[in-house]
């Protein structure tokens, strides 16, 4: 089998500023559409002179419109978050593992999200509100470092209206801020919970995502019934140069999400 | 306290799992309260007493800092408790405590509290446990906020 590594041409359609440092872009295919993303999956965008990196799908899943949203961090990510409508982006993907979230239908779902892991959480979230009267309780819980740099502020409420539980935590407040302030863990215990009854997707920083697992195993989820987003340096995308290999993974093939059965120990092992 | 209210009692989380006589004793010294939205329950600085035991609602603990007003510095809600620094030496309240939703709560008074673990000291190890666990994860939460886990990564350094 051969394997295409040529990226697909796709142009910017539209620009939202999240926040300072974040924005989300629609992506309309310029040729050929590559194969609508699952929830969880990711894409190698190609800032063309600049390079490529893996972002999360962040739109609603299985269409030919793609949805990124990109923190700008560095050289390439910032030359993403800075194309403009019209602007030409090379696209590779989608690749790796989904949320498998309708595994939860009939059961609770619970999302827990810490900054910009919200954004690949979001297909996970919009494919339930596709489907709402599958799921049982629905709760999203999400941590920011603070109110201006929370993502979809916009769509919130909207969430709210179709009958999920949300709840948001900042690190720092400001003066304008009414609601919680803590790490988004502290929202757990005042969550209900039917823990055998309940999957959790968990998205943020690793550390944060290890201390929410850990807050799940104490109110009694198996590591089974958790799932982690992890990340690493992936850039084939399909598992052949080994840069995002984590034990026996390759998490741009095995992930990114990932049992917390199969990442837990992993997450472990301090790095070389 | 109602039948129904030492029921509800019993159920919040700093009390569940006690033997019936101790939850009957910590029950006999509790009131429910409702704290209206904006209602201040404390001062910061002022002479701690009282233990909340929260039902529902949410309360923020702030601190009075020069040229911003009152920071908020972590919120508590449904199954907290509100009030630990009636245990210091000096018992003095390091925050203050403002009620942000209305608020359902149980309350006793601290030197009730105290009085009674004193006199019953398998149930004061057992007060002392739980409330060291609530000190110890908000302890925890303190540190996981100082590492600020959502900021932008820098570049890589290595030790």
């Amino acid at each position: 089998m051969t394997i295409s590594h040529a990226p697909a041409g796709y142009r910017v359609t539209g620009r939202v500023e999240e926040s300072g440092d974040t924005v989300t872009l629609t992506l309309e295919p310029a040729g050929a559409a590559l194969p609508g993303p699952r929830p969880g999956q990711f894409a190698m965008l190609y800032a063309f002179g600049v390079g490529e990196i893996p972002i999360s799908v962040s739109g609603p899943a299985a269409q030919p419109t793609l949805i990124h949203t990109i923190r700008g961090v560095g050289a390439v990510s910032r030359a993403l978050c800075a194309a403009a409508p019209g602007h030409l982006i090379g696209v590779r993907g989608p690749y790796g593992t989904s949320w498998d979230e309708t595994d939860a239908g009939g059961q609770d779902l619970l999302l827990v999200a810490g900054g910009i892991g919200l954004a690949p959480l979001r297909p996970a979230l919009l494919s339930v509100l596709a489907d709402r009267d599958r799921y049982r309780r629905v709760t999203v819980l999400i941590g920011a470092r603070s109110p201006s740099e929370l993502l979809y502020t916009a769509e919130l409420d909207r969430w709210r209206d179709q009958d999920v539980r949300v709840e948001v935590t900042v690190d720092k407040a400001d003066a304008g801020w009414h609601g919680d302030v803590g790490v988004v863990t502290q929202l757990i215990p005042r969550t209900e919970l039917d823990p055998g009854q309940t999957i959790a997707l968990v998205c943020g920083p690793e550390v944060m995502m290890r201390l929410t697992a850990q807050s799940l195993l104490a109110a009694g989820l198996t590591a089974e019934r958790i799932r982690v987003s992890l990340e690493r340096n992936m850039q084939c995308g399909v598992a052949e140069c080994g840069h995002c290999q984590l034990g026996p993974l390759l998490l741009c093939r095995d992930g990114p999400v990932v049992s917390y059965r199969v990442a837990a120990p992993l997450l472990a092992v301090r790095e070389l | 306290m109602t039948r129904d209210g030492a029921a509800d009692f019993a159920s919040h989380p700093f009390v569940r799992g006690l033997a019936a006589e101790h939850v009957a004793q910590l029950a006999a010294r509790a009131d429910q309260v409702e704290i209206g939205a904006g209602q201040r329950i404390f001062d910061e600085d002022a002479d701690a007493r009282g233990l909340w035991l929260i039902c529902s609602g949410r309360v923020a603990l702030d601190l009075q800092v020069p040229g911003r007003h009152r920071v908020v510095v972590e919120t508590l809600g449904p199954g907290d408790e509100l009030g630990l620094s009636w245990l210091a030496p000096v018992p003095r309240w390091q925050f203050g405590a403002i009620a942000q939703l209305d608020v359902i709560a149980y309350t006793m008074a601290s030197e009730s509290v105290l009085a009674l673990c004193d006199a019953d000291r398998e149930l004061g190890y057992l007060l002392t446990r739980r409330l060291l666990t609530t000190a110890i994860s908000r302890l925890h939460a303190a540190r996981i906020r100082i590492l600020d886990l959502y900021a932008a990564p820098g570049p890589e350094r290595r030790p």
